[in-house]
């Protein structure tokens, strides 16, 4: 083995529907299974980020299937069937792991391409993980990696400047019907996938209060107290309607749950304050009729799709340049990567040259820990300088490029040179 | 002199709308600054113009047809300007300058000639009267240009079919704010205006009222505006009936400027 390999293993929006993703997600926060993966010995260095639409875990290890076994079963094992498991759980290793990492970072793989929200996650989840001291060398670079890369995506393309998406298009018409979000309120009604999104775009737009209401009260006050919201019964959407601005709709009734002549009354005591429908439920909750009314507004999912669809060939051509970039850096980095396949080796030619001078050292003049301390450092330091000179043309040898042996056949004759892999049970003997 | 600043303003007007308008179209925001400067050129120079044909005349210049088309755009673009530092309406400067060059042009074809004043006029209520309702009728026509840039951008946004305006022009609520603004400005000094003339025609003659048809149909007029300002106050119109009823309303106003004068006949008529 001459490195640690790069795994990551998640589920996203793409693979895996709601139901199974809320059963997976960190409702804790990252400190409980940092900890449990702590106690994984396969691991070597390893970070995890939970957001809405996905939960990942990005690790190295030496041994790929192993590990990966374990993981799966701490992480995931728990929630869902291995039948689940297996159809749901996407794997990735090495370079791949790091395109899709970039991916994740340049929110290319976020449901609302090119929102900038998960760059903040991804930076939260690690510096969780460099609390816990989780992540290494090799995750260190690769994350720091990530965040640039994404950095330059957003400054190169122009991707994260359009209306990409139904909800982002939905905001973009609440803010052309009300100006400043700040200050009105949103109901939602039905708690889908898709409502949440925009839900949580509209409260990143400085909405005032989200109310909640559903079928089942209990998912309504869940769904509330994620945006510090209110829930309410759908027997009162009436009465609720007197007091929002934003409605988005979805739930999953068969007929239409509101008329426009329930809605022409509420017109009157909200003194023709704008109302403005989202309609995102399949079969439709509105009455289409209702977007005939003075100042009330109704978009059904159709109409946003068409609004998107506008925007869609200017994103599509700043998606294939975010993704040009994103190939040119996993390029770059997979070239660090197999520079540094060496340095496990060069570690550990190193420990064992040092371990071996410092015991003939300590054999002639005592052991280290007795001696007094300038004494001792001198001696420290004498075994440092031979150590680097023994070492040295096996290092030049490994750093130095040559035509006729690649990189990994060079850190096989050193090992094999230096007895690396069976030395060290050798020694364990002696 | 006061000729050559009227020229040259009209010129620089033009230049502003035209500013104006290529911003309007490609969204550069480099030509919206020249646009505004230019815009504020020709403002200053509009103001001088003012101040020279008062001096040149010897009375306040509202008593031709040209001197009153010309200060109705001057008040517009104070209107404008005032509003201009208050709140950001995003492309207003477009349909504004574009008003104002009408109104230029329009006093550009009308006969620019010097007349004495007739007795009836000679009097200090000249300039109080007039600039009022001037002023008003600014107000007014900002209130009429921001109802049709409101309907224009509800429009779009019902049908859900996006085409020019939807992303050039601002929010529904900001429109409705600005209709707001110009009507709660605009009725007052409106009705004001109406009251001074009743105060004048008292005094020069001797009766407040005569129902010569100019007074008629400006009544007439307030009792558009009056309802309109009514049905948004107390019942809570806005939106696109408001919107309406201001262009409406303010249609009115233009037949108490124009049409009153020229067709029918009255004690009210322009110097000529």
């Amino acid at each position: 083995m001459s490195r640690d390999a790069i795994v990551l293993l998640g589920v996203n929006h793409k693979t895996t529907p709601l139901a199974v993703r809320e059963k997976l997600a960190l409702s804790a926060g990252y400190d409980e299974p940092l900890q449990a993966l702590g106690q994984l010995e396969e691991l070597r260095e390893y970070y995890l980020l939970s957001t809405c639409n996905r939960v990942e875990v990005l690790f190295t290890c030496r041994d790929v299937d192993r590990a990966q076994q374990r993981v799966l079963d701490l992480m995931f094992g728990r929630a869902i069937t291995a039948s689940e498991l297996e159809q749901y759980v996407y794997r990735h290793v090495n370079v791949d792991a790091v395109e899709h990492l970039f991916l994740v970072a340049a929110s290319l793989d976020s449901m609302i391409v090119g929102e900038a929200q998960i760059l903040g996650q991804l930076k939260e989840a690690y510096r969780h993980a460099t609390k816990v001291g989780s992540s290494g060398f090799i995750l260190n670079k690769l994350l720091h990696k990530s965040f640039s890369v994404a950095k330059r995506v957003r400054t190169e393309t122009r991707i994260g400047a359009h209306a990409v998406s139904i909800s982002y298009a939905a905001v973009e018409l609440a803010r052309k019907i009300f100006g400043e979000l700040a200050g009105k309120k949103v109901l939602l009604v039905g708690a889908g996938e898709m409502a949440e999104l925009a839900a949580e775009h509209l409260v990143r737009q400085g909405v005032a209060e989200v109310v909640v209401a559903n079928r089942t009260l209990q998912r309504a006050v869940n769904l509330a107290r994620c945006y510090n919201g209110r829930a309410v019964s759908l027997e009162e959407l009436l009465d609720q309607l007197q007091q929002v601005d934003i409605i988005i709709s979805s739930t999953g009734a068969s007929g239409l749950i509101l008329q426009k002549e329930d809605v022409r009354p509420v017109m009157r005591d909200r003194r023709n304050r704008p109302l403005f429908f989202i309609d995102i439920a399949v079969p439709r909750d509105l009455d289409p009729a209702i977007n005939d009314l003075d100042n009330v507004f109704l978009y059904d999912i159709d109409d946003l799709h068409n609004v998107v669809e506008m925007n869609k060939s200017e994103r599509d051509k700043e998606a294939v340049k975010a993704q040009r970039i994103i190939d040119e850096e996993k390029l770059k980095f997979g070239k660090w990567l197999a520079n540094m396949e060496s340095t496990p080796t060069i570690v550990q030619l190193r420990a064992m040259v040092e371990h071996q001078v410092r015991a003939e050292v300590e054999k002639t003049m005592g052991r280290f820990d007795t001696m007094d301390g300038q004494q001792r450092q001198g001696l420290e330091k004498m075994v440092a300088a031979i150590t680097g000179k023994v070492v040295f043309p096996a290092l030049h040898y490994l750093k130095t490029d040559r035509h006729c042996t690649g990189l990994p056949e060079r850190i096989k004759a050193i090992r094999e040179l230096y007895l690396l892999d069976t030395a060290s049970s050798d020694r364990e003997e002696s | 002199m006061s000729f050559l600043l009227f020229q040259t303003c009209v010129v620089v007007y033009l230049l502003a709308t035209a500013a104006y308008l290529v911003f309007f179209l490609t969204q550069k925001n480099s030509l919206r600054q020249t646009g505004r400067a230019i815009f504020l050129i020709a403002f200053g120079l509009h103001s001088a113009n003012l101040v020279a044909r008062a001096i040149e005349t010897g009375h306040t210049p509202i008593t031709s047809h040209h001197e009153t088309i010309s200060f109705f755009a001057w008040s517009l673009g104070c209107c404008y300007l005032s509003f201009r530092w208050r709140y950001a309406v995003k492309n207003l400067g477009a349909f504004v300058s574009l008003l104002v060059l009408a109104l230029m042009l329009i006093a550009a074809f009308s006969s620019r000639s010097m007349l004495p004043l007739p007795p009836a006029l000679q009097s200090l209520w000249l300039p109080v009267h007039a600039s009022i309702t001037l002023f008003a009728d600014g107000f007014l026509a900002l209130s009429c240009i921001g109802s049709i840039m409101y309907l224009l951008q509800e429009r779009e946004i019902k049908k859900k079919r996006f085409g020019l305006f939807y992303s050039r022009l601002p929010s529904l609520e900001t429109l409705d704010k600005l209709n707001h603004h110009c009507l709660s400005m605009g009725f007052p000094l409106f009705t004001l205006g109406l009251i001074t003339g009743s105060l004048w025609a008292k005094q020069a003659w001797g009766a407040y009222w005569q129902w010569d048809p100019k007074e008629t149909w400006s009544l007439i007029t307030w009792f558009l505006y009056a309802a309109t300002v009514h049905q948004r106050f107390t019942v809570g119109w806005r939106g696109r009936r408001v919107a309406i009823l201001s262009i409406v309303a303010f249609l009115s106003v233009l037949f108490t400027l124009w049409g009153v004068s020229f067709l029918l006949e009255g004690v009210h008529t322009y110097v000529s």
